[in-house]
């Protein structure tokens, strides 16, 4: 944990009980994100994103178990706090976004009711709750703010949503910005406008961001850092211009070699990899992704990968950057 | 909005023609000469024909149903068969008394079943879950005679507590005798309201927007009363419409356990006497209510969601 860090995840293990046995979604997740950096966080649907999400801001559901770990937001472990505690924080040094921008705000309140209501710490009057809402809808450039204030989120377009989401946990200007799929639901014009916004509000507020999506032309446009799950694993992690130009995992390899051409612009959701996504009910003892990987030599099947160190990369399971293994 | 409310209006207008129409088909199927019932065995031959023709039962029963929608349309329900006074007359100053306690079921149903489901439902799985649970399922599964003649053994007879009988003088003596048969008639649905509250409240706390509230640590409170009460309570709002319609039946029995005037107990001597004026005004009069009343819960479920509204106006 160093001076620069805005957010360090450490050994993060989560599993949820369900009827069939413990699910283990995530497994041994480390990595950091820089004060002011855009980290984003890559996997197939399944892989635990949003499962990490929810740890990081003690929302997990009733059925997930902290099997181990540390969430450490500057000089403090999340998992150790009290709700109450987290609650503090929550709104006001952490902020989110989530996927779905159509239920994702109260349907049965104004946007103006709900932007002033999550400004309960401020002692300020009504109005002027109401002036730095509409100045914050005004940042997130949403045409005639001052009217919007009293429509409900149904009235709204998504795109427009989306940016109410954004402006509301911009507002207090968070230390964390922690975005899950903010601009899946949009089409392709309205999500490149959306990432620039967000790189924009970024830069003002100097906050850091940890990006969830599906989307490489994403990443690659936006992050500054990449991390890339797999089956609740992260299976290699670095800054985003040495991980897109030299990948060292083999599934990094096969996301971005499907098709180069998709990961500029258009591609909505991640190449597809022949073979499937191991079970998390019972995970093999192995590389998570073993099963599917063309480069799986004896050692994969039954020895679990550590997280290397290896130039270009802060972090690579895979037994073909280990030395010991491969000697 | 408005042409909703006007389609509804003409819809609710078509259910209370169509009862009607049962009403007077049913009327016609029960056995038995109606003027024979109402002057008894020993009057003579003219004094019934002359009834039936007072009440026009001597008309075909078509030329009956259209006559009555004529007159109604005049505000005209016809004569008691036996005294002559205008059945709306009669109608309206029993009225009163049944809706007071129609009410009194109501709030007896509402307050303690809101309660209940919002405590069941933050504490859910917990052993208060468990005991609200029972009470709601003991209290939907007694019925509301056997619950109305045991309140009268403890509460009347037993303990002295309540009068046992009549509606009261003055607002303080009603109240108190409105007491134990809002009581039957409202328990029952305490666990209706208490079971559907609950289930709608924990539906919606998994809604997404709720976890978007928790991630700007808006305090539980807050996010239970003004975020997820307001829409949970939508079904509550239908099902007690409804409702309504069951305490208005339930109000027949419960008027002639307690012997309170009201618009049941008055059904119930027009049919032992066959006095089918008083009989169809008052099965209209419930009708129009209950259709009434219905509309309101729309309404307020309209005031309460935008989406509703917005559906509307489209
Ligand atoms: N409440 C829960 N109870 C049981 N299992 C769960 C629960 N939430 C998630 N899971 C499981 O945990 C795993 C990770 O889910 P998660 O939602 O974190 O994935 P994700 O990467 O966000 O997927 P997506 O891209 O589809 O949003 C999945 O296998 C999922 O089925
Ligand atoms: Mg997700």
């Amino acid at each position: 944990m160093t001076r620069n860090t805005a957010l360090s995840i450490r050994d993060l293990s989560i599993s949820y009980d369900t009827p069939e046995g413990r699910l283990r979604a995530i497994r041994e997740v480390s990595f950091d994100v820089a004060r002011g950096g855009i980290t984003g966080l890559v996997g197939e649907s399944g892989c635990g994103k949003s499962t990490l999400m929810s740890a990081i801001l003690g929302l997990l559901d009733g059925a997930a178990i902290v099997e181990s770990g540390e969430i450490w937001l500057g000089e403090t472990d999340l998992l150790t706090l009290s709700r109450g505690e987290m609650r503090r924080l929550l709104g006001d040094r952490i902020g989110a976004v989530f996927q779905d921008p159509m239920r994702s705000l109260n349907p049965v309140l104004t946007i103006g009711r709900q932007m002033t209501d999550i400004q309960f710490r401020h002692r300020l009057s009504r109005r002027t709750k109401r002036e730095r809402a509409i100045e914050m809808l005004h940042k997130v450039r949403i045409p005639d703010p001052a009217a919007r204030l009293d429509r409900y989120p149904h009235e709204l377009s998504g795109g427009m949503r989306q940016r109410v989401a954004i402006a509301m946990a911009l507002m207090a200007e968070p230390d964390l910005l922690v975005a899950d799929e903010p601009t899946t639901a949009l089409d392709a014009t309205l999500e490149m406008r959306t990432i620039e916004l967000l790189r924009e509000l970024q830069q003002e507020i100097g906050c850091a961001i940890v990006f969830i999506t599906h989307h490489l032309g994403v990443v690659s446009e936006l992050c500054d850092d990449t991390v890339i799950m797999y089956a609740g694993e992260v299976v290699e992690a670095g800054p985003t211009r040495a991980l897109f130009e030299a990948p060292r995992h083999p599934y990094t390899d096969l996301l971005f070699a499907c098709d180069p051409a998709r990961i500029r612009e258009r591609s909505r959701h991640l190449p597809t990899i022949p073979g499937t996504v191991p079970g998390l009910i019972d995970v093999p003892p192995g590389c998570v992704f073993a099963e599917r990987c063309p480069e799986r030599f004896a050692p994969c099947g039954r020895l679990h990968p550590r997280p290397l160190r290896v130039r270009g990369s802060e972090a690579v399971r895979c037994h073909l950057h280990d030395p010991e293994v491969t000697s | 909005m408005w042409l909703y409310f006007l389609k509804r209006l003409g819809l609710a207008v078509a259910v209370v023609a169509i009862v009607i129409a049962a009403l007077f088909a049913m009327i016609h199927a029960i056995p038995g000469d109606p003027a024979r019932v109402a002057l008894g065995p020993r009057a003579s031959e003219e004094l019934v024909a002359a009834f039936r023709e007072r009440i026009g039962l001597d008309q075909p029963i078509l030329v009956q149903m259209g006559n009555f929608y004529v007159s109604l349309l005049r505000g005209d329900l016809g004569r008691d068969a036996v005294s002559g006074e205008p059945v709306l007359r009669i109608l309206l100053s029993q009225l009163p008394d049944t809706l007071y306690l129609v009410l009194g079921s109501i709030l007896v149903a509402v307050v303690p079943g809101v309660f209940l489901g919002t405590l069941a439902a933050r504490h859910r799985g917990s052993l208060i879950d468990r005991v609200t649970s029972v009470i709601s399922v003991s209290v939907m599964s007694i019925p509301a005679f056997v619950i109305a003649i045991y309140l009268l053994l403890i509460f009347s007879i037993e303990l002295q507590w309540f009068p046992a009988i009549g509606a009261g003088e003055g607002v303080l003596d009603r109240l108190h005798r409105l007491v134990l048969p809002s009581l039957a008639l409202g328990l029952a649905w305490i666990g209706y309201v208490a079971r559907i509250l609950r289930a709608s409240i924990l539906e919606e706390m998994n809604e997404p927007h709720v976890r978007t509230a928790r991630a700007f640590g808006l305090s539980e409170n807050r996010i239970m009363y003004d975020y997820v009460l307001r829409i949970a309570i939508l079904p509550t709002i239908t099902v007690l419409g409804i409702g309504v319609g069951h305490m208005l039946s339930g109000a027949v029995f419960a008027e002639i356990v307690f012997a309170r005037p009201g618009i049941g107990k008055l059904v119930f001597d027009a049919i032992i006497s066959r006095n089918y004026p008083v009989v169809t005004g008052a099965v209209l009069l419930t009708t129009i209510f209950f259709v009434l009343v219905n509309l309101l819960a729309d309404l307020v479920i309209a005031w309460l969601d935008p989406r509703v509204r917005h559906d509307l106006a489209g």
